[in-house]
């Protein structure tokens, strides 16, 4: 909302040396946030009235060009040269002088062009500030003094004021709304430019109706007669619109607009000739159309709240009108609509035909319902003064009872939700500068209609559960335009923000001890923490994925992760999908890094996927607000949700350990991404059973399988090369994902700590000969079962496939240490252990002694 | 047994003696390397050392002159111990000397041969978020990012044709009437913890939020918020006010306080928009003749987030008695956060990922 600083001075007796930034700050503190302030016309002067006393046509120009003699209020008076010919001698027109300035800091001197002297120049509106119009010189009115200073004349100084307005104050989206907060924060009289007495009529204007009581409760015609269509609005309202937003368009739309502007009250003006019959407020039939003034032909709903006449719908209620009753260049007979309608009606209206207007805004964040008959008269008035039309007899006045709201309240709930005492007297004075009605005991009444004005249910059952009761019971009745004032904590507000925030204390409350972080949120932080300091980074990427992902992963069609959640207005046409794995962002962040020169690179990311349960129902219930839902209302709504656990995955290329002056470094492979999985596991003090699997996107010889128990949690492993080559990743790229709330399900508790012997190690060295595709973690487990409980570790020290121990088949050299809890382990013993270890690898996977 | 002659035992002369011990100091004064002193230590006070031997003739002494002989060789023996102990000590501390210089290195030289990582910014603010709240007794509270539209709007009190709907550009699941969509704010986390922990309730909910804003310096579609809720017997605005005090001081520095302005969110009654006080002009700039701050644009304030009182509403959705108990909510924007604590100035920095903007950061924030 742009707000005119002089306009709302006419509403408030603000003292004259008040700023605009002093208001501004008033009404920041107060709720209506100041966006901007924007400064009009306090850098020009030296702009007077002058006379044109002579004009001399110059020629020779490729334009029209006159040398003037202007007449200032000086000794003599001015030779100025002037491009534009609308004047004529003898007209009344704005001058700056040489060394005057105007609007934006354009310094204006006596020079020589055309070949003559020009003192200063001639101001067309535009040039002075005051719009766009640059047609041509602004010719002022006879009689405007010679010499006079135009700034003041004119009121080309103002300041506008940009507020936000939350939604819940549609008052403020008018002069007379913010003047009110104005008065009230100043502490000075309001004068409210709705305080105007329509003459008593009992003839109607115009035959209307209201057919539909849910979609309107008060509708108001009046009509003129004889208005003179070639009228123009004058410069003030003009400045006025141009400055608050609005374009100047016609006297009769100008009008419209500019009490909307002052009052709040959304005006529409037909043309009477266009009419035909009468006027009936209902909702949209099937299959009803109507073109409205932005030339769309809508096809309506019937939930859409019309304006009609015999010819059918004329006027999309509140929000726009239709083209064929406009008001045109000749009309004659105007007809002016002022309403009150269902703001939820408007609101959805609104939305269906995406449609917002300036009515629109208004009316669904809530109009004062008493302002109908009193804009609609100062509408026809105003046309009659300045359009010279004959204001009709009669006022068409069609009207729904509504009962007002009244809530009541202790006058100390203010203070108790403030945590701040309030006398009663303070309480009651506040509501009453917002134009409540405050009587002494409980009284309240429910409005009829069951919905406020921004469609939140008031009635019954949940007014109750909001009732507060107390001591020294108030009943308040909020104004009129205050439609969004139905609950104690509304009054509460009130009342709190007008006494001042800045006065709360600052109380630190006691909160019950709690339980701290749960286990799995230490596991996730300690996931992080381990990645990062193995060298990972985190990233966080966008969950929006694209279809073309699943085939880049090479998933194959019936792969569980091609089923994913679908947004119905995703950002980008072709990412529409929520991700069913964390690896498609992660590789392509990797990309970026690596096209920024950073082709060494480990990245991970903690975070949900989306998976569709099978079988779940397509919608989640919107549930009713007025009670807790049932457990089963609840469980509808997480039956309709995907499953949504927590994951990690980390994708790493080019060198992992970096080469340096040291020596040659080693590239990132399938084996850091499987060391990584171990890692995270270990962060939740669990062993991860490795299996060597094919599951996209992995190389189908470099894949693992990871495992805790007989869960499945995850993969990891080199990258496929064909998905390498569809990301373009770096060659060889390996990465791993698997599922936190897996391992979080899996955690374990309290470790056991272990029992330390103090007794000699024996270590015995073994080297077993197996078939090259038998997996090591198969031979570790054999050695593990077969040594039995004198084992303390094994470790596999080397690697060896060649000659020495026949094709197709690897050596591995395990060390295996033994100890004894209560003494010293004999040769014999330890051997006896190593050989039961060697005998059951045999047994398992064929494992001999390497005898070479 | 033999006879014995001690006029025969020459060794324990006292000249001979004053020989031998005159020869054993000049041989380890020569000894010039740790292997000569071990010669001469071989030489001069070993075993077949003309010292030792000496030693051993004393028991061929009748008895009067034993302990005189003892006495003089004794004092031979510690003498030699002795210079052969100090030059010990001084032939090693020219090894070292010498050796450690030899073995001196470049210790500039670089060995980042395994780079740390490091954890990104805007997880470890809001772990750290967190953690202030968890000190205070509050538990983190987590719930679905892909989320039920009762969650995220009607049990906050914001109705299906409520203007304030419609400033949340929200992304929609499926079907724009599927009843589901991507959470447009940390909120629905307020009406999660209260259904699934009753009261009373002390929750901080950092995390994920969706709105369909184009990615540019200050606006993503994918950005993060915590939202704090408490509801009890008898909190007011004032204990919102402490709460809120006590963690922008706890994360911006003694005496960073908060500002409350009246504003409007339908979750809350009273509502106030959150504004903390600059922390690095601590106010100054907002005072004219004063240096500008870049960080509050002067204003002296920046804005932090919205708070206010829980709408009886929300309690009565979430099967709480409002005429009993009475909560506080806050809510703040995590990359807003990171951008003036850290002046960070651009917000597709944070999600673009390159491992420039985060390894700075760290494990913690």
């Amino acid at each position: 909302m742009r707000v005119p600083l002089s306009w709302l001075r006419e509403c408030v007796d603000l003292p004259a040396a008040v700023t605009a930034q002093e208001v501004a700050d008033q009404l920041t503190a107060a709720g209506l946030k100041l966006e901007s302030i924007t400064s009009h016309g306090h850098d020009v002067k030296n702009v007077v009235v002058g006379e044109v006393l002579e004009i001399e046509e110059l020629t020779g120009f490729k334009k029209p060009i006159r040398h003037c003699k202007v007449e200032v209020g000086e000794a003599a008076p001015r030779e100025i040269v002037c491009g534009a010919t609308n004047f004529a001698a003898g007209d009344r027109v704005p001058v700056v002088l040489p060394g005057g300035v105007l609007p934006g800091g354009f310094e204006v001197g006596a020079r020589k062009t055309y070949g003559r002297m020009s003192e200063g120049m001639i101001c067309s509106e535009r040039e002075l500030g005051l719009g766009d119009d640059h047609g041509g010189i602004m010719v002022l009115p006879e009689g405007t003094p010679i010499g006079a200073d135009v700034v003041e004349l004119l009121g080309l100084r103002d300041d506008v004021l940009e507020l936000e307005i939350t939604p819940d104050i549609g008052y403020a989206l008018s002069i007379r709304g913010v003047a009110r907060e104005v008065a009230t924060a100043f502490g000075v009289p309001f004068r409210d430019p709705a305080a105007v007495e329509p003459p008593a009529e009992t003839e109607q204007s115009w035959p209307a109706s209201i057919a539909d009581e849910n979609a309107c409760d008060r509708f108001v015609l009046r009509r003129v007669t004889g208005f003179d269509p070639a009228a123009q609005s004058p410069l003030w309202m003009r400045v006025r619109l141009t400055r608050a937003g609005m374009r100047p368009v016609s006297l009769a739309v100008d009008i419209t607009n500019y009490l909307m502007l002052e009052l709040g009250q959304p005006l529409h003006a037909f043309d009477g000739a266009k009419l035909t019959g009468p006027v009936v407020v209902r909702r949209a039939r099937a299959g009803e159309r109507l073109e409205t003034l932005d030339h769309v032909v809508r096809d309506l709903d019937p939930d859409d709240i019309l304006i009609t006449d015999e010819s059918g719908p004329i006027s999309m209620a509140g929000t726009m009108g239709g083209l064929q009753t406009e008001i045109s260049e000749g009309s004659t007979d105007i007809v002016i609509e002022a309403a009150h309608f269902s703001a939820t009606g408007i609101s959805r209206e609104s939305r269906r035909h995406n449609l917002v207007s300036e009515a629109s805004k208004r009316f669904e964040r809530g109009v004062d319902r008493e302002l109908p008959l009193v804009a609609s008269w100062r509408a026809v008035s105003l046309l009659a003064e300045l359009g010279g039309a004959t204001v009709q007899p009669g006022v068409t006045h069609a009207e729904v009872d509504v009962t007002p709201a009244r809530i009541a309240i202790p006058a100390s709930h203010p203070g108790d939700i403030a945590g701040l005492p309030y006398s009663k007297e303070t309480v009651v004075h506040r509501l009453e500068q917002v134009g409540c009605v405050v009587t002494d005991g409980a009284d309240p009444a429910v409005r009829s209609g069951g919905v406020d004005p921004t469609g939140v249910v008031t009635g019954g059952e949940l007014a109750a559960r909001l009732a507060v009761t107390g001591d020294d019971m108030i009943t308040v009745t909020p104004p009129s335009w205050r439609p969004d004032l139905t609950d104690p904590n509304d009054l509460a507000e009130e009342v709190i923000r007008l006494e001042g925030y800045e006065k709360l204390p600052s109380v630190l409350p006691k909160a019950p001890a709690g339980a701290g972080l749960t286990e799995g949120q230490r596991l996730r932080r300690r996931v992080g923490r381990a990645l990062a300091e193995a060298g990972y980074v985190e990233v966080l990427a966008y969950p929006f994925i694209s279809a073309d992902d699943f085939d880049r992963l090479q998933l194959p069609a019936d792969d569980a992760r091609r089923r994913a959640m679908r947004l119905s207005n995703p950002l980008a046409e072709d990412e529409p999908l929520m991700r069913t794995t964390l690896l498609p962002g992660l590789l392509k962040v990797l990309v970026r890094n690596a096209g920024r020169g950073f082709a060494d690179v480990a990245l991970f990311e903690t975070g949900a996927v989306y998976r569709p349960r099978e079988g779940a129902p397509s919608v989640a219930p919107v549930l009713g607000v007025e009670r807790r839902p049932a457990a089963d209302e609840l469980a509808s709504i997480e039956e309709a949700l995907p499953d949504q656990p927590i994951r990690v995955a980390a994708v790493l290329a080019g060198e992992f350990e970096r080469s340096g002056w040291w020596g040659a470094g080693r590239q990132a492979s399938w084996a850091d991404a499987v060391q990584a999985a171990r890692l995270i596991a270990g962060e939740a003090g669990l062993e991860l059973s490795i299996t060597a699997d094919q599951h996209e996107p992995w190389h189908p010889g470099r894949c693992a399988a990871l495992y805790l128990g007989d869960t499945l949690i995850g993969h990891a492993g080199e990258l496929h090369p064909r998905v390498v080559e569809a990301y373009g990743l770096p060659p060889r790229t390996a990465a791993l994902e698997l599922e936190l709330t897996r391992l979080e399900a899996a955690l374990t508790g309290p470790v056991d700590a272990p029992a330390i012997s103090s007794y000699p190690i024996a270590t015995q060295d073994v080297a077993l000969v197996v078939p090259d595709f038998t997996p090591v973690a198969d031979v570790e487990a054999a050695l593990r079962d077969g040594a039995g409980e004198l084992l303390e570790s094994v470790r596999l020290f080397d690697v060896y496939a060649g000659e020495q121990v026949g094709e197709g088949n690897k050596s591995l050299a395990y060390s295996l240490r033994f100890r004894a809890p209560d003494r010293t382990l004999t040769v014999e013993e330890t051997t006896a252990a190593r050989d039961a270890a060697v005998a059951l690898a045999a047994d398992r996977v064929g494992a001999h002694l390497r005898t070479s | 047994m033999s006879d014995y002659d001690p006029v025969e035992v020459t060794p324990l002369h006292a000249d001979e003696v004053a020989r031998m011990e005159a020869g054993a100091l000049e041989a380890i004064k020569a000894a010039d390397t740790l292997d000569a002193l071990k010669q001469a230590r071989l030489a001069h006070a070993g075993d077949r050392s003309p010292i030792a031997l000496a030693n051993r003739e004393i028991g061929a002494l009748p008895p009067a002159a034993r302990a005189e002989a003892g006495k003089r060789v004794g004092a031979a023996r510690r003498a030699i111990g002795e210079a052969l102990a100090a030059r010990q000590a001084e032939l090693e501390a020219e090894r070292d000397a010498r050796v450690l210089v030899e073995e001196t290195v470049d210790v500039t030289l670089p060995w980042d041969r395994r780079p740390r990582g490091a954890r990104h910014p805007l997880t470890t603010m809001q772990e750290r978020i967190a953690d202030t709240f968890v000190a205070m007794g509050y538990e983190v509270v987590e719930g679905p990012e892909l989320e039920g539209e009762w969650f995220n709007f009607e049990a906050l009190n914001i109705a299906k044709d409520h203007p304030a709907r419609s400033e949340h550009d929200t992304f929609f699941v499926g079907s724009a009437d599927s009843g589901m969509v991507l959470r447009t704010q940390t909120s629905p986390l307020q009406i999660r913890a209260l259904l699934e922990r009753g009261v009373p309730c002390y929750a901080i909910a950092p995390g994920k939020t969706f709105r369909t804003d184009e990615l540019d310096a200050t606006h993503t579609p994918v950005f993060h918020q915590t939202e704090g809720l408490a509801v009890d017997k008898g909190l007011t605005m004032a204990h919102l006010k402490g709460t809120l005090d006590r963690f922008a001081e706890v994360m911006f520095g003694e005496g960073i306080t908060t500002r409350f302005r009246p504003n409007y969110f339908p979750f809350t009654e009273p509502s106030a928009e959150l504004d903390l006080k600059c922390f690095v002009c601590r106010g100054a700039s907002a005072v004219p003749g004063n240096p500008p701050c870049r960080t509050c644009k002067s204003e002296g304030w920046i804005e932090w987030g919205g708070c206010g009182m829980v709408n009886p509403r929300v309690l009565v959705a979430c099967g709480v008695d409002p005429s009993v108990y009475s909560g506080f909510a806050f809510g703040m924007g995590i990359e807003r956060t990171l951008m003036f604590r850290h002046n960070a100035e651009d917000m597709r920095d944070m999600i673009e990922g390159d491992v420039r903007f985060t390894l700075p950061f760290g494990m913690e924030i």
